[in-house]
């Protein structure tokens, strides 16, 4: 049987099915009967937006003007009426030096937007120029048995992001790794089931930050002889760890409340216990592993900025901590900036996991 | 010897002051190649009986021989039909049989295993859905898996736990004449449970109504002399069908009255004296 693959089952196949709705739009497709769909899917959604917008903006303007009334006084109380007036022209002025530090409008985050991304390309064409002069030189050292020159400067915006990715992709990993095996375990055994809950329970509200200082002692003391920096290690393994309980114990749940049926059924087959296992059981316990894995990874990603940001590894993390130690004149618009490529980055890992387990599971769930 | 035989079997669920009898003093024999038909009311014991015979149930007292050797867990010799299908939903049609073939014929080749399949899946009329999943299939379909998944592992004798309970009446009649048409090829011994009359005695060469539990037995037995291919249109006007189904009917609803009659404790009833509604909504023109 063949199955035809439209754009609107694959949106909506992702977990974007309100996307289908544009598709409907520009193609004229749309009904009498679809126009109040489209009018709560898209209108009121955009709509929701631009006031979101509007108030960010309001908002912005009034923490403004209060910071510089608050400095324009201040320089009156301690150096005369003079000192006011040139305050209050510097600050209409807009000059840098006097201009009051507070939530950015959201034209200043957009400036900065697109100055970090200026800043990007500034950095790829020096890193490919880099490159290009340290070929010849690169390929000798490796003849020779010597470590290549590697482009050293300062990583753009993009290059966190994806350093970011890197770090929590292997957290996941990590997660997966030790979560799904042990939550089969500690779902079929009973007594493995008592041996692990107190642990369980015991650390699963555990924060970042301790999981953090624990991998750091640890991991610390065995790379002990190792010149490499040991940042990246120590956080994957802290995001991992912080953020494995949610599959582990999801695993473990839908393992042992398998239906009693299925069971039934292995039994009247006489199934062997791995066949069972994997026959039965896992498939079984699949709808519940990814929604524990779903989980997992948006706990991976949010507490990544905060382990990035004590481990000193490069990412988004260390990223918002330095530009709010740098305290520049638009760092907090690139804070801003930071937040919602978090907060976008996010969502989409959750759309990533939502069709991998529709590819995998019998069990189809819609997006919520 | 019989074919399968249940000596004086008692099964309780729960410990100590919790206990119930379920099933109490069951004896039954069966012949090989015989059609027996248990009837009861739901709640009545009727699934753990059947998990007890096909081995997912242990009997705290007596003892089950099938073929003369003591029933201790499940055996591929005793098929089992689930009352619910119980098929695995993320398993096509093909894959639901072949898992049960594979495990049954584990020496065969796999060409031969998949032919043995696509007969039987056949056999029960699906092969242009044999790559569905089970959520796609109507029940009847669903319950049409589960034939062809019992009957491909060529057990000796199968079990059927009210098999048919969950469809309607027109699926229902279908596939009584499917399951009896594919008994009748190779006389399999076969056990239906039922809680539905005309379909025992329609099925059948015997109909034994168990009295509903707790502590649940078997009553005495019917046997159905009517000459088989049994036609169901006919079946109605044939005297013998009549008497029968009857007779049958008459012992069952005297339990549920014995029963009922027993559960009657004397309640006293406060006395009252009626209303006198008329007055207060008395109709005025």
């Amino acid at each position: 049987m063949k199955q035809t693959i439209t754009l609107g089952k694959v949106t909506k196949f992702v977990g974007l099915g309100f996307l289908s709705t544009f598709k409907d739009l520009f193609t004229g497709k749309l009904e009498k009967e679809d126009l109040q769909n489209f009018l709560r899917k898209i209108v009121v959604p955009i709509a929701s937006v631009f006031l979101f917008i509007g108030l960010w903006h309001m908002g912005a303007e009034s923490l403004y003007n209060t910071e510089a009334e608050f400095k324009i006084q201040k320089a009156l109380r301690d150096q005369g009426p003079e000192a006011a007036e040139a305050m209050r022209e510097c600050i209409a002025l807009g000059d840098l030096s006097c201009r009051p530090n507070t939530l950015p409008s959201p034209a200043q985050v957009w400036e900065s937007y697109k100055s970090l991304l200026r800043d990007h390309q500034i950095i790829s064409a020096d890193k490919a120029e880099f490159a290009d002069k340290t070929a010849v030189l690169n390929q000798k050292r490796l003849a020779e048995g010597k470590e290549p020159i590697v482009y050293t400067g300062r990583p753009s915006f993009v290059d966190q992001i994806f350093r970011s990715l890197k770090t929590v992709f292997a957290g996941f990993l990590l997660a997966f790794l030790i979560a799904v095996p042990l939550g089969i375990f500690i779902g079929l055994s009973p007594t493995l089931k008592s041996a692990f809950n107190w642990f369980i329970q015991i650390f699963k509200p555990v924060s970042p930050v301790v999981w953090y200082l624990l991998v750091f002692m640890i991991v610390k003391t065995l790379l002990i002889d190792s010149s490499e920096d040991s940042s990246f290690t120590i956080s994957f393994i802290s995001v991992g760890l912080c953020s494995m309980w949610a599959t582990l114990v999801n695993t473990a749940m839908g393992v042992s409340s398998v239906d009693k049926d299925y069971i039934n059924v292995a039994k009247v087959l006489k199934l062997g216990a791995f066949q069972k296992i994997f026959k039965v059981v896992l498939p079984s316990s699949l709808p519940l592993i990814f929604t524990g894995l779903k989980i997992t990874l948006s706990v991976a990603w949010m507490v990544l900025i905060a382990i990035e940001l004590l481990a000193q590894s490069p990412g988004l993390g260390l990223f918002v901590w330095e530009e709010f130690q740098n305290g520049a004149n638009d760092s907090n618009a690139k804070i801003i900036v930071a937040m919602f490529v978090i907060g976008i980055i996010g969502f989409l890992l959750d759309r990533l996991m939502l069709t991998v387990q529709n590819m995998v599971s019998f069990n189809k769930t819609e997006a919520i | 010897m019989a074919y399968l035989e249940l000596n004086n079997i008692y099964k309780t669920y729960g410990q100590g002051d919790n206990t119930t009898e379920v099933l109490s003093n069951i004896n039954l024999s069966i012949e090989e190649g015989e059609f027996v038909a248990i009837v009861g009311f739901t709640g009545s014991g009727k699934t753990t009986l059947v998990n007890l015979i096909n081995g997912l149930l242990e009997t705290t007292k007596g003892e089950i021989r099938f073929k003369g050797k003591r029933v201790e867990g499940t055996s591929h010799e005793r098929g089992v039909i689930f009352q619910n299908y119980s098929l695995l939903p993320w398993l096509t049609v093909e894959q639901n049989v072949y898992m049960a073939v594979k495990e049954v014929f584990s020496k065969e080749p796999k060409p031969v295993l998949k032919q043995l399949v696509a007969d039987y899946v056949d056999m029960v009329g699906l092969t242009p859905a044999i790559n569905k999943r089970p959520k796609e299939l109507s029940g009847g379909m669903r319950q049409r898996v589960a034939v062809a998944r019992a009957l491909a592992m060529k057990p000796e004798m199968i079990i059927m736990d009210e098999p048919l309970g969950a469809l309607d009446a027109l699926t229902r009649g279908n596939l009584q004449d499917e399951i009896l048409n594919i008994w009748e090829k190779d006389k399999r011994t076969a056990l239906l449970i039922t809680n539905d009359v005309d379909e025992g005695i329609y099925m059948a060469d015997r109909i034994i109504p168990l009295r509903p539990g707790p502590k649940a037995t078997l009553g005495p037995e019917f046997k159905i002399d009517i000459e088989r291919p049994r036609d169901k249109t006919e079946l109605n006007d044939n005297l013998n069908f009549k008497k029968t189904r009857n007779a049958i009917i008459e012992y069952l609803m005297d339990i549920g009255n014995e029963r009922k009659s027993e559960a009657k404790a004397p309640i006293t009833l406060p006395e009252l004296e009626p209303k006198n509604f008329v007055d207060r909504f008395e109709l005025k023109f």
